[in-house]
């Protein structure tokens, strides 16, 4: 079982995992010894912390720095202990370290009582989704173990914790350093009948088994090895809610694409013909249909994810720079990924206070309520439904910057186009030479590169030079779409009307569609193209492979911008800039 | 779910996630027992396949038994094999074994330098021909950005500190002090140019966990493992002149299992027959730093 120790720095987390692998003898042999004559050489007094502080820069900056994972066993279990970071620098650390653990140790000094981040890490706690906590008031020999001292700071922080909706276990307390009310009761804390530490962690119990609720799973790839005539399409990924059967009809969302189930593949392992929650396995399907890699593959029959492109979220960011409303990031929710803006801030609580504050932006270290607005759609659950497909990250640029949970779908009207799509890949005559494979011929990932901007802002330019280079320097399979093109032969059926302007979108969409089949990049412009119609080009193409750079004044309200390109930067400079998106996208080499 | 189910679903969830993110995408195989249960991971997740490159640094002292287990494997799961060298210190005599090296210069020397610049696609690599057997002049040179790595956090202080994907920069240095967030099994995938990503399939695996996998799997393991009647055997495999036998007879991985659990091993660290780790105090830490596995 995977149990967290958090709290405010130096309240004593260190002492309190160390302690416990003493008392219960997990160390190796002779390892306590050796960092004791090691502080006797140095002239330090000896601390627990310094057995855990592997690390060298750690120990000279007295400060656990990243989550460290120790093993420890019980009469019980076993256990993995993660000693997150109190410090505030390393909040991220603290996370990623929460993030596994299936129950949290909360630790808070009798002495210095609740501090900043006994009240953020709470709150980190209860947004992560960790229920079993248990709160433990920890150097109560500094304050002779006195029962007063000890209500206090219980009474105080529960009122805290029932404001973020957070059930505590118990209030535990102890002396992490002289070992009181750890293994077993302490005879120096007579007016306490609760459980000591180690019973209280043998109490928590395993995560609920989620087998029974609907069945969810995020495609990770799909794999078509050639090598010794293996025929198999195997759709793979992991099963992180429900179960599924050979015979099974499935969906896969957002596309809406349906099949069977034909066979459940494993190597080396006996034939199986069902599957359930936490198995990494891989599925062939009846009828062929072309499933991306973030699809959520659902059983039919059951309530199915949302599907939309407007979310309500709330989040925790941990960025360099704060999270702001005009600039374009990525949003992964479990294998999905897609470009996302932030669309308002309904709520920004102030982390230090965790108080309501009104702002422009979310700093770093806050936790935020907002609205997500993706390019297009993607398939998710809320979070207090099924965990897996009901969180996600934000990432800044290269980093991942910010996680949160999803509250609610917005329905953003794009229900009956996605219909229409859907219907045209169920029924689409598939090439027998798979989209891998010319990846693999092509050296690239079909994209759809859309210039858009103000009439009069050159963005032929800079598309052509995009395609000479994609051809020339990259070998890329590349066309630029030229829309006067579109409007003299295939178009001339329609008038070049405002009304009829629709349809002539509706028509590059679909042209783009197939040469994005056809595994191209194509390079397309489009002057004043508003956001329904951008979000309608993003649901037509079906996603990953569409990149919007905007060149001059953004005239878009919400939709995601992947590039903003300024026409005085030159054609040489923003022409590498997009070339530099389409390596971050994967899309061109990252070599 | 039982507890090697677990582990094991999870490894086989980074190794694709890692799969789709990095195009130039290898794999470090040492031939010791982890890198193997890696290895077959890889199988797990692929169906059998293994679509990425296998390197193995060969420092020239390797057990030649590791060798001809190295190759048999290769050739029989057909892998994409590279290994890469320090050539020039070999030639120059430039190692411990040759008296002018340090044991922790020498690993530094052979493995760490070795490596990246094998990695990086400085030096040149060469390529199993699977119709004959032989190594080749690789010509593929581009450096791979992300390097599968099969690091457990059981191991030593260090390594507990690592995410599953962990990003290095420029001269491979790690940079221990500011790692990115990992949580809900979403990974740092994207990275600046010129800087590379260490995927870690096995960061929650102990030592027992991978003698009970191999049983559970029956992967085929180098023998050296195995006391051959002589009341000793390798624990942990490297180069012969700096690694040593332990006293033991276990015979077999049941065996092996056998004594983890109950018998004299249970509290020793592994690497205890690894001369280089006692040299200096933190040794392998700055080796780590470095570049080294
Ligand atoms: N008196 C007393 N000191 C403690 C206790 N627990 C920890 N400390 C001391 O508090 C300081 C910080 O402890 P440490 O475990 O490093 O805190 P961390 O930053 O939360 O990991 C150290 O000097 C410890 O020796 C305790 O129960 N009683």
């Amino acid at each position: 079982m995977n149990i967290v120790i958090v709290g405010h720095v130096d309240h004593g987390k260190s002492t309190l995992v160390g302690r416990l692998l003493a008392d219960t003898g997990s160390l190796p042999e002779g390892k306590l010894q050796q960092v004791r004559d090691e502080c006797q050489r140095t002239a330090k007094p000896f601390e627990y912390a310094f057995l855990l502080d592997a690390l060298k820069d750690e120990q000279s900056q007295g400060i656990t720095i990243d989550t460290a994972r120790v093993f420890f066993k019980s009469k019980k279990r076993e256990y993995i202990l993660i000693d997150a970071p109190g410090h505030i620098e390393f909040l991220k650390n603290m996370v990623s370290g929460a993030a596994r653990a299936e129950a949290a140790l909360l630790v808070i000094d009798a002495e210095e009582g609740i501090q900043e981040n006994s009240r953020r890490h709470g709150y980190l706690l209860s947004m992560l989704g960790i229920r079993q906590v248990a709160v433990c008031v920890n150097k109560m020999d500094r304050v002779g173990y006195k029962q007063e001292v000890f209500d206090r700071i219980q009474k105080e922080y529960r009122v805290f914790l029932k404001e973020i909706d957070l059930e505590p276990r118990a209030f535990i307390p102890l002396s992490a350093l002289e070992g009181e009310n750890l293994i077993t009761p302490s005879k120096k804390l007579p007016w306490y009948r609760g459980p000591a530490v180690l019973e209280m962690l043998d109490s928590f119990e395993k995560s609920p088994d989620i087998s029974a609720r609907p069945f969810r799973m995020p495609v990770q790839g799909i794999y078509k090895f050639t090598e010794d005539e293996d025929t198999r399409r195997i759709v793979a990924g992991r099963v992180e809610s429900g179960s599924l059967s050979v015979g099974d009809s499935v969906v896969f969302l957002p596309s809406g694409k349906r099949s069977q189930i034909k066979t459940i593949e494993a190597f080396s392992a006996p034939k199986r013909t069902s599957v359930t929650a936490g198995h990494s396995t891989g599925v062939t399907l009846t009828e062929q249909v072309y499933v991306n890699r973030g699809d959520v593959m659902c059983r039919v029959k059951e309530p199915l994810p949302g599907v939309s492109s407007l979310l309500r979220v709330k989040l925790f960011w941990m960025g360099k720079r704060p999270m702001v409303l005009d600039r374009p990031y990525k949003l992964k929710v479990a294998a999905a990924q897609v470009s996302v803006r932030l669309k308002k801030i309904e709520r920004v609580i102030d982390a230090s206070e965790l108080k309501p504050a009104a702002k422009k932006e979310i700093g770093r270290h806050d936790v935020a309520q907002c609205v997500l607005q993706a390019a297009s759609a993607v398939a998710f659950d809320l979070m207090h439904d099924l965990e897996a497909t009901g969180r996600f990250v934000i990432v800044d640029e290269v980093d991942i910057a910010g996680g949160g949970i999803i509250l609610e779908m917005i329905e953003d009207g794009h229900d009956a186009l996605r219909r229409q799509v859907t219907e045209r890949e169920q029924k689409w005559d598939f090439s027998v030479v798979e989209p891998e494979e010319r990846t693999k011929r092509y050296g690239h990932r079909p994209a759809f590169v859309l210039l858009t901007g103000k009439v009069g802002v050159d963005k032929k330019t800079i598309a052509k030079e995009l395609e000479k280079r994609l051809f020339g320097l990259h070998g890329a399979a590349t066309y630029f779409l030229g829309m006067g093109n579109l409007l003299r032969g295939l178009n001339t059926d329609v008038e070049q009307h405002r009304l009829e302007r629709h349809e002539h979108v509706r028509r590059m969409g679909e042209v783009a569609h197939l040469f994005l089949d056809a595994g191209l990049i194509v390079v397309a412009t489009g002057s004043n193209i508003n956001d329904a119609e951008l979000s309608e080009l993003h649901e037509m193409t079906s996603r990953e492979g569409m990149v919007v750079v905007n060149v001059g004044p953004n005239g878009f309200k919400s939709a995601v911008v992947d590039l903003n390109l300024d026409p005085v930067a030159g054609t040489e400079k923003n022409v590498r800039n997009i070339l530099q998106l389409l390596k971050d996208r994967k899309i061109l080499r990252d070599a | 779910m039982t507890h090697l189910e677990k582990i094991e679903s999870q490894s086989v969830y980074i190794l694709r996630e890692a799969h789709h993110h990095f195009r130039n995408l290898a794999m470090l195989w040492s031939i010791g027992k982890d890198s193997t249960v890696m290895l077959w991971l890889a199988r797990k997740a692929f169906f059998g396949h293994v679509p990425f490159p296998l390197v193995h640094i060969d420092t020239d002292f390797k057990i030649p038994e590791m060798i001809r287990y190295r190759d048999k494997l290769a050739l029989d799961w057909k892998l994409n094999m590279i290994t890469g060298r320090n050539e020039q210190a070999l030639q120059e005599g430039r190692t411990f074994p040759a008296g002018k090296l340090t044991r922790v210069e020498c690993c530094k020397t052979l493995k760490t330098d070795a490596l990246v610049n094998t990695l990086s696609g400085k030096w040149p690599r060469y390529r199993m021909d699977h119709a004959t057997g032989k190594y080749v002049p690789d010509t593929n040179k581009e450096p791979y950005t992300g390097v599968i790595v099969g690091a457990r956090a059981d191991e030593e202080g260090s390594r507990s500190k690592e995410r599953y994907f962990s990003p290095r920069d420029k001269e491979s240095n790690w940079e221990v002090g500011d790692q990115p967030p990992e949580l809900w099994n979403q990974f740092k995938t994207d990275f600046a140019p010129g800087t590379h990503i260490r995927v870690h399939p096995l960061l929650d695996w102990t030592e027992l966990d991978i003698w009970e996998y191999i049983e559970k799997e029956k992967i085929p393991v180098v023998p050296l493992y195995f006391d051959q009647g002589k009341g000793e055997r390798y624990r942990s495999l490297g180069c012969y002149p700096c690694t040593f036998p332990v006293k033991s007879t276990a015979k077999n991985v049941k065996e092996i299992i056998e004594e983890l659990k109950t018998g004299k091993f249970r509290n020793i660290a592994e690497r205890s027959g690894r001369a280089q780790d006692k040299e200096d105090g933190g040794g392998l830490e700055t080796l780590r730093r470095e570049g080294y596995m």
